[in-house]
């Protein structure tokens, strides 16, 4: 990789400062970004490492919300009883990201920043409809993703927590590309007193999105068998060499069903 | 470029790197401890695990730099006084390898394993947790069964 300068402030202040130099970036638990600069697909000049920033990991109950800090590792997420007790489809995702090392290192905000099309959190969030927490402001789910690796984020912006609510019932399945691991379709479902939830991952070209075809017809049964009917267009879905559109389509199909099936 | 002061197998170790100095590179070439093996260098084989505070993670997917103040243990801090860790001693008797590129990540992967699920691991959770090591040679059989044994010595069992 190019070389950069580095930085590890010690807060969310000085971070923002040390943003400032052009082309900087922010580092998190780096198993995305670190891939990316050998490759040379980013060449940041600075990098500013989170890692010494008080009060960014942690994971508590706050009312009816579960609040995790942008710096908790997904092992964290994944171990914690907390998460597991409040939302279980949350814990269970949080445990199937990479593998046991990864999770170790990567974080939920470094997940959330990148919003890569095929990573695990962007369909927790968008279906719990959670709130993101950053220096500046709270963005609600619906609001915060915008295609491709695109946020709405600003470039002197960085996640601190994120507030998840907690539903009655949820659960996440995941169809994994057997060589990457990564979500080929990944459904995340919420049941709430509000109504249903249902997000996907891995599966539409603008990344993560809501089916409200599914999230309806859930709200009115919720039940495996009331989605069976919901015609899935393979318009806007990824084609590649692992699976065409029309594949993951129809996978969305069977993983949202697996995914109801498996709601706790 | 940056001071970054750690500590390696129990020794504290302190060096002037470029900020862009990957842990494994700052372990195998200025500390020489080449025990930790680079495979793909993109994440995936896990040749490159180590333990940074006690934890299992790829060092060629970490920066030097973000190790400061860190206790990392390779695969030469195992063993002590001429006597092989547990898991070690497992993968000998086992013959848990073939070309042995893979077997220090294997093994700081086993170890952590056991530091997390302890020491009774059926062979559904040993293969489910070795997800993020790949031995090229195909050896997961007996990797599998010095993992077992291995696990039950370090809690004692013979």
């Amino acid at each position: 990789m190019h070389n950069f300068e580095y930085a590890a402030p010690a807060s969310v202040a000085d971070a923002v400062a040390a943003l400032a130099k052009p082309d900087a970036k922010v580092l998190a638990g780096g198993q995305t970004l670190l891939p990316t600069m050998k490759q040379r697909l980013a060449a940041p000049t600075q990098l500013v490492d989170l890692r010494k920033v008080a009060g960014l990991a942690g994971i508590s109950r706050e009312g009816d919300a579960v609040v995790i800090g942008a710096m908790t590792r997904h092992a964290d997420v994944a171990a914690s009883p907390l998460v597991h007790d409040a939302i279980k489809g949350l814990g269970a995702l949080a445990g199937l990201i990479g593998d046991p090392a990864v999770r170790h290192r990567g974080t939920l905000g470094g997940s959330l920043a990148n919003n890569d099309p095929a990573a695990d959190y962007p369909a927790a969030v968008l279906a719990l409809g959670a709130t993101i927490v950053t220096n500046k402001r709270e963005i609600v789910a619906d609001d915060y993703f915008k295609g491709l690796f695109e946020t709405v984020l600003g470039e002197d912006e960085i996640i601190t927590k994120v507030k998840f609510p907690i539903p009655e019932k949820s659960a996440y399945e995941k169809f994994r590309n057997p060589a990457s691991r990564y979500a080929m379709v990944g459904v995340f479902v919420a049941k709430s007193k509000t109504g249903v939830r249902v997000a996907v991952t891995g599966a539409g070209s603008s990344g993560v999105f809501r089916q409200k075809e599914m999230e309806a017809a859930l709200a009115a049964n919720f039940a495996a068998d009331a989605i069976k009917g919901v015609k899935i267009a393979a318009a806007n879905m990824i084609s590649d060499l692992h699976g065409d559109a029309d594949y993951r389509a129809h996978l969305v199909g069977v993983v949202a069903r697996r995914a109801v099936e498996a709601s706790a | 470029m940056v001071q970054v002061s750690m500590t390696v197998n129990g020794k504290a170790v302190s060096a002037h790197v470029e900020p862009r100095t990957l842990l494994v590179q700052f372990i195998r070439e200025h500390l020489r401890l080449t025990g930790t093996h680079v495979g793909c260098d993109t994440s995936q084989c896990g040749a490159c695990v180590v333990h940074i505070d006690g934890k299992a993670v790829k060092s060629c997917t970490t920066l030097a730099a973000s190790c400061e103040g860190a206790q990392i243990t390779t695969i030469e801090g195992l063993a002590h006084g001429g006597k092989l860790h547990p898991m070690q001693q497992a993968f000998q008797d086992n013959h848990g390898l073939q070309c042995g590129y893979c077997t220090p990540g294997m093994i700081m992967t086993a170890v952590d394993m056991v530091n997390r699920k302890g020491h009774q691991l059926d062979e559904a959770t040993i293969r489910h947790e070795l997800e993020g090591n790949i031995c090229r040679c195909t050896g997961y059989h007996n990797i599998v069964k010095s993992v077992a044994q291995g696990a039950r010595e370090m809690g004692g069992a013979k």
